[in-house]
């Protein structure tokens, strides 16, 4: 065992139990209780990234969430491969494999970090845009080099085997942080019988009790903790998540808890016997009311080569030594500016190691903690700080001088300590970024020199989320805030009895940021704010002098904040020094607003189960299963699965989909073919009213439809663009049966709704979505008549069941409704049964059909059939800027209709009037092989320069074995006073086809083959 | 994620089962062929982008399909109330505009149509216009 920094004893490890892990293809071992962290730590481990821009070495800082360089790729096999992971919250487990994210060919030599030496006085903020704007066209070629030696890890390129589980939650109060004010909290709100869930982002609930130093009730404070854990571990209305973040404060109270359950075990989820465990939760959860007792991080102080690793912040120091046992070093130079950041020394010299002196800010500190250092014959520098560290892999010494805040000037001599640690302490942020997800503004509060939560409602801040510090004030407030929340939540709670603490006396803290150097920053060593992205303070100064002023301008400008720690060390220190800069309060400048994530989360705990064949519902039609049997190729059409065409195997070869498609076509021209149309939307419409409600919401008239039969209708917005299209049928008096599109089924049942219940209440009318309840089966082609006659008691004549009417009767022995519609040209029944019919009567026409070579044909055919009669798709030959009148459908528009229905009045507007506007028509290629792409842009002057006038596009484009050529539909400006013109369709690899503007309706014009 | 109350299904449910429809108390022009291009254009397409207190029209769309109003705040997001068509809500602008410039929110004219409304909508439309 070489775990050089390990502590022979304290701290909560097992070194009974070490683990085995690997960093960097180097074996190490820790101890069960370690971070991964506090593991490389006590191995001495000083090196664990290199920095983003200029690749400079860097340390562990931090000892939770707020980690801005230990973020490593975690995963021994190529599969379990997880970016992003921060080594402060990575639990320590046996054969554990991480690596650092950026660094190449590796961390201790690293190619970049030479660049990062000779240009990194030349590597200004916007250094890149400046250095790499021109030619805009290499910007991709200089991207990939940079990218490749900055990011922060890489994503597996194997599936994750592992699963991950949503859970939808409700509780009375949702405390987010276990630390002493959130242990209060979650007792005082659970003992009222308040439905209470507790959660903390750590491995172990607790907080800063778990290294703090004080006693409660006269025993260590980590005893209290635990009494009050065992407690609320046993009630029945309490939820403990342990190793889960509260990642997402959303409206209303809706929180997004991250919960990892297996991630402290092994890179991928172990099993049960055959069961795999979830590896996390997304706990969706609604709270009546939400305690945010998330703590404070401390901020570090921002002097020169404050990255060089063995810079850390004084209370990680702490953490370390008390919690992990691992003091990270020999000597130690502390730079505080309060009271609390003295620990780092106190615990430092308790653990046999040289503290070489304290450098306090203040002129003259005076507490509890300072006289104990003094005591301890430790050296205090008042009025000083260390202004600059030394070394380059591992501090070598720190530079200590007398400062002037007011002034921000050195004022003393320069005294070097030989050392190879600093702590540094400036203070502590309240952690209110959740409280800022919903877009609310913290509060700048002077006396504690920090941010705190601006009001939300059903939000209570507690404790040091609040800036309240003191062990016993802390507990205090976590109890009223859980007494009030549980109030709030309709509760009655009582108040808790306070455990007794000796209060602490603290000196008063001074504001310090940034710490002046005998250079002004520009040209002194580095003074690192953002760790991560590497910002420093000469960076901010000069974005203020280039004149960013907001401090969100600023942020962009310098990209501070903007790493995956979302600027949890830096961003405070950032605004002051732009405050200082630009001579004004930091309140002035403001914050920034912090949004979810508050730490990264995986993709899968995001997804859940919604992925894969879960990712969105699928709907099958009741013939769903023989489309499967027969070899259908499917096609998504909304969430519908649709048989798009069925390929034949001829002489061991599967058909293509253009061999298909043309079979499929010629069948139903010749004979007769079958497709499954169940998925049309179907509105059962019933009322006194039902026929005065289709009047006004369809542009043509039903006052005259009888029953039997049958109308097409467009259904326009009221600014009168077509938004749907279908065949609706007079049922009885009373009594219709409207069909829509299918992606426009939910639409248009929203759309009659909405009319029938905001604009015409008093229409007595009722909707009822029919679609699943009925199966449509399309019979169409010469032959429809012949087959439909074996298997149905329906009189078939041709006078008795015209086109357009519709009878009721059996097919196949079940009770039918047979609509004669037609969206192929050609002679059709629309059949439509009971849907758990369906598959009989389906298989019977087949039985009956065979002699007449009856062929089920799928959505490809149906489109290229119906393009071939010039009959829209809306959504594909429309797309919402398109009137009836534009493709020529004037005969379906009921101008003299008593009601101004739905789109009338706008179809006399201006715009709506123009002669240019783009019209509907045919476009037949000069070259019969050519099928113009669709979406392609139409222009009448080919010789043109670029830009060029697009005057339309095509809208569909198929080849017609029937006609013997390629044809299109598309739009074209004043298409219907063009026809027989030339247009043109120049196309990206340089070609230019050209097509003669036609009639939409290529095939049977007079409707004559429907008719028979 | 919004937690809405559903006055006709009257309890709470969430966001996901609604859909948003936009401004409320838009009302059709009772006779389109007589308004005016302007008219029917502002009825069509001009609508108020509050910073402060706005009326939107909601459907329970996989609930009980019922449209409502919904009052609700577009700077902090809070539905102040839920009510049923065809009545007019209590929270507006003007009740609430005191209130907003203490929390220095911009007091906002509130989500009200002026023009194609309805005349018995008018006088709302002015109280509501501070």
């Amino acid at each position: 065992m070489n775990q050089v920094n390990r502590l022979p004893r304290g701290g909560r490890v097992d070194r009974s139990h070490p683990l085995n892990f690997t960093f960097n293809g180097k074996q190490y071992v820790g101890c069960v209780g370690d971070t991964l962290a506090s593991a490389l730590l006590a191995n001495g481990v000083d090196v664990v990234n290199r920095s983003f821009k200029y690749s400079r070495p860097r340390g562990i800082v931090a000892a939770g969430a707020e980690e801005p360089n230990a973020v490593v790729q975690l995963g021994a096999s190529e599969a379990a491969q997880v970016p992003n992971v921060r080594a402060t919250q990575q639990a320590l487990y046996e054969g554990l494999t991480a690596r650092s994210t950026n660094g190449w060919p590796n961390v201790q030599r690293d190619l970049m970090g030479m660049v990062g030496k000779l240009g990194g006085t030349f590597m200004p903020p916007g250094f890149y845009y400046k250095t790499f704007m021109a030619p805009a066209s290499l910007w991709m070629t200089y991207e990939k080099y940079i990218r490749k030696s900055a990011g922060l890890g890489r994503s597996p390129t194997e599936p994750d085997p592992d699963s991950y589980e949503h859970i939808n939650q409700h509780c009375d109060v949702l405390i987010i942080g276990a630390g002493p004010a959130g242990l209060a909290a979650a007792i005082t709100a659970a003992r009222s019988g308040a439905r209470v869930i507790l959660c903390d982002e750590q491995e172990e609930m607790g907080g800063s009790l778990l290294d703090s130093r004080e006693l409660i009730d006269g025993a260590p404070a980590v005893q209290w903790s635990d009494r009050v854990l065992d407690e609320l571990n046993a009630m029945g209305n309490v939820t403990l998540l342990p190793r889960t973040t509260a990642n997402g404060y959303h409206d209303h109270n809706f929180v997004t808890l991250h919960e990892r359950r297996t991630e402290h075990l092994a890179d991928s989820a172990p099993s049960f016997g055959s069961r795999r465990q979830a590896r996390s939760r997304m706990h969706r959860i609604r709270a009546k009311q939400v305690v945010l007792a998330t703590g404070a991080h401390e901020r570090p102080l921002v002097y020169a080569n404050n990255d060089v690793p063995g810079n850390l912040l004084a209370g990680a120091v702490s953490t370390y030594v008390r919690r992990y046992g691992v003091v990270p070093g020999q000597k130690l130079v502390l730079s505080a500016t309060n009271d609390h950041a003295y620990r780092a020394a106190l615990d430092w010299h308790e653990a046999g190691r040289e503290v070489v002196a304290i450098a306090d800010a203040r002129a003259n500190p005076k507490g509890d903690l300072v006289d104990k250092a003094q005591s301890l014959g430790i050296r205090i520098i008042a009025q000083s700080a260390v202004i600059e560290a030394k070394g380059a892999d591992r501090v070598s010494g720190a530079r200590v001088a007398k400062i002037e805040i007011e002034s921000f000037k050195v004022v003393g001599g320069v005294e070097e300590l030989a050392c190879d640690t600093i702590a540094s302490s400036g203070g502590y942020s309240p952690v209110i970024h959740l409280s800022s997800h919903t877009g609310t503004r913290p509060t700048w509060r002077d006396d504690i020199l920090g941010f705190v939560p601006g009001e939300v409602k059903g939000l209570t801040p507690a404790g040091g989320a609040r800036g309240v510090y003191p062990l016993g004030d802390t507990i205090r407030d976590g109890a009223e805030a859980g007494a009030q929340a549980t109030q709030a939540a309709g509760i009655d709670a009582g108040a808790m009895a306070l455990p007794q603490i000796t209060a602490r006396q603290d000196g008063q803290a001074c504001a310090l940021y940034q710490v002046p150097h005998l250079k002004p920053a520009m040209r002194a060593p580095k003074q690192f704010v953002d760790l991560q992205n590497d910002v420093t303070a000469a960076g901010i100064e000069l974005a203020t002098r280039e004149g960013f002023e907001s401090i969100e301008h600023v942020k962009r400008y310098t990209a501070m904040g903007f790493g995956t720690d979302q600027g949890k060390l830096g961003n405070i220190n950032g605004m002051a020094i732009a405050a200082r800069c630009l001579n004004r309060s930091i309140p002035e400048v403001g914050t920034t607003v912090f949004r979810p994530n508050y730490t990264p989360v995986t993709f899968g705990a995001i997804v859940g189960r919604h992925c894969r064949e879960l990712f969105d519902p699928e709907r099958y039609t009741a013939l769903h299963q023989w489309h499967v049997e027969h070899g259908a190729e499917f096609e998504d059409v909304g969430q519908w699965k649709r048989p798009w065409y069925f390929p034949r195997t001829v002489n061991g070869k599967k058909e293509t989909m253009h061999e298909a498609v043309a079979r499929e076509c010629l069948a139903v021209r010749e004979r007769v073919g079958i497709l499954d149309a169940s998925t049309l939307g179907k509105i059962d419409i019933q009322g006194p009213d039902a026929r005065e409600f289709l009047g006004r919401v369809y542009t043509n008239k039903w006052a005259k439809l009888a029953p039997g039969r049958v109308r097409y209708g467009l259904m326009c917005k009221d600014d009168g663009m077509l938004m749907d299209d279908g065949t609706t049928s007079c049922l009885g008096e009373n009594h219709f049966l409207m069909t829509t599109t299918t992606g426009g089924a939910a639409g248009v049942m929203e759309w009659l709704e909405l009319w029938h219940q905001t604009e015409w209440p008093e229409l007595d009318v009722y909707f009822t979505s029919v679609t699943d309840h009925w199966a449509t089966m399309t019979v169409t082609g010469p032959d429809a008549r012949k087959l439909l006659a074996e298997v149905t008691d329906i009189d078939l004549d041709k006078d008795q069941f015209k086109f357009m009417d519709w009878r009721e009767g059996t097919v196949a022995g079940v009770p039918a409704r047979v609509f004669r519609i037609s969206f192929t040209g050609e002679l059709a029944y629309e059949i439509n049964v009971q849907a758990n019919y369906a598959m009989h009567v389906w298989t019977t026409l087949f039985e009956h059909g065979e002699k007449y070579d009856l062929t089920p044909y799928g959505t490809e055919t149906m489109h290229v059939l119906r393009a071939e009669k010039g009959l829209i798709i809306v959504g594909q030959d429309t797309d919402g800027s398109v009137t009836p009148e534009d493709l020529g459908m004037q005969w379906a528009i009921g101008y003299d209709k008593p009601y101004s229905w739905i789109g009338k009045r706008a179809l006399s507007r201006p715009d709506t009037r123009r002669t240019d506007r783009k019209q509907f028509v045919g476009l037949k290629p000069k070259d019969p092989n050519v099928v113009l792409e669709e979406g392609a842009q139409i222009v009448f002057d080919p010789n043109q320069s670029i830009p060029m006038s697009m005057v339309g596009h095509v809208t569909s484009s198929y080849y017609s074995p029937t006609l013997g050529h390629g044809f299109a539909l598309a739009v074209v400006k004043g298409g219907h006073e063009r026809m027989g013109e030339t247009v043109y369709l120049p196309m990206v690899d340089g070609k230019v086809h050209e097509a003669e503007i036609v009639s939409p309706v290529f095939l049977d014009p007079k409707g004559e083959r429907q008719n028979v | 994620m919004f937690h809405i109350y559903c006055p006709y299904c009257e309890e709470h449910r969430e966001e996901e089962e609604f859909h948003p429809k936009g401004q409320a108390h838009i009302q059709r022009p009772e006779d389109p062929e007589a308004c005016s291009d302007e008219t029917w254009g502002d009825y069509l397409f001009f609508r108020d982008n509050p910073r402060g207190v706005h009326h939107e029209l909601w459907v329970h769309a996989v609930g009980c399909r019922k449209f409502f109003n919904i009052t609700r705040h577009t700077v902090s997001y809070e539905i102040l109330e839920t009510y049923k068509m065809g009545e007019q809500p209590s929270v507006t602008a003007k009740s609430l505009s005191e209130k907003d410039k203490q929390a220095g929110v911009q007091a906002a004219s509130g989500g009200w149509q002026t023009v194609g409304a309805r005349p018995e909508s008018d006088a709302l439309n002015k109280g509501a216009r501070v």
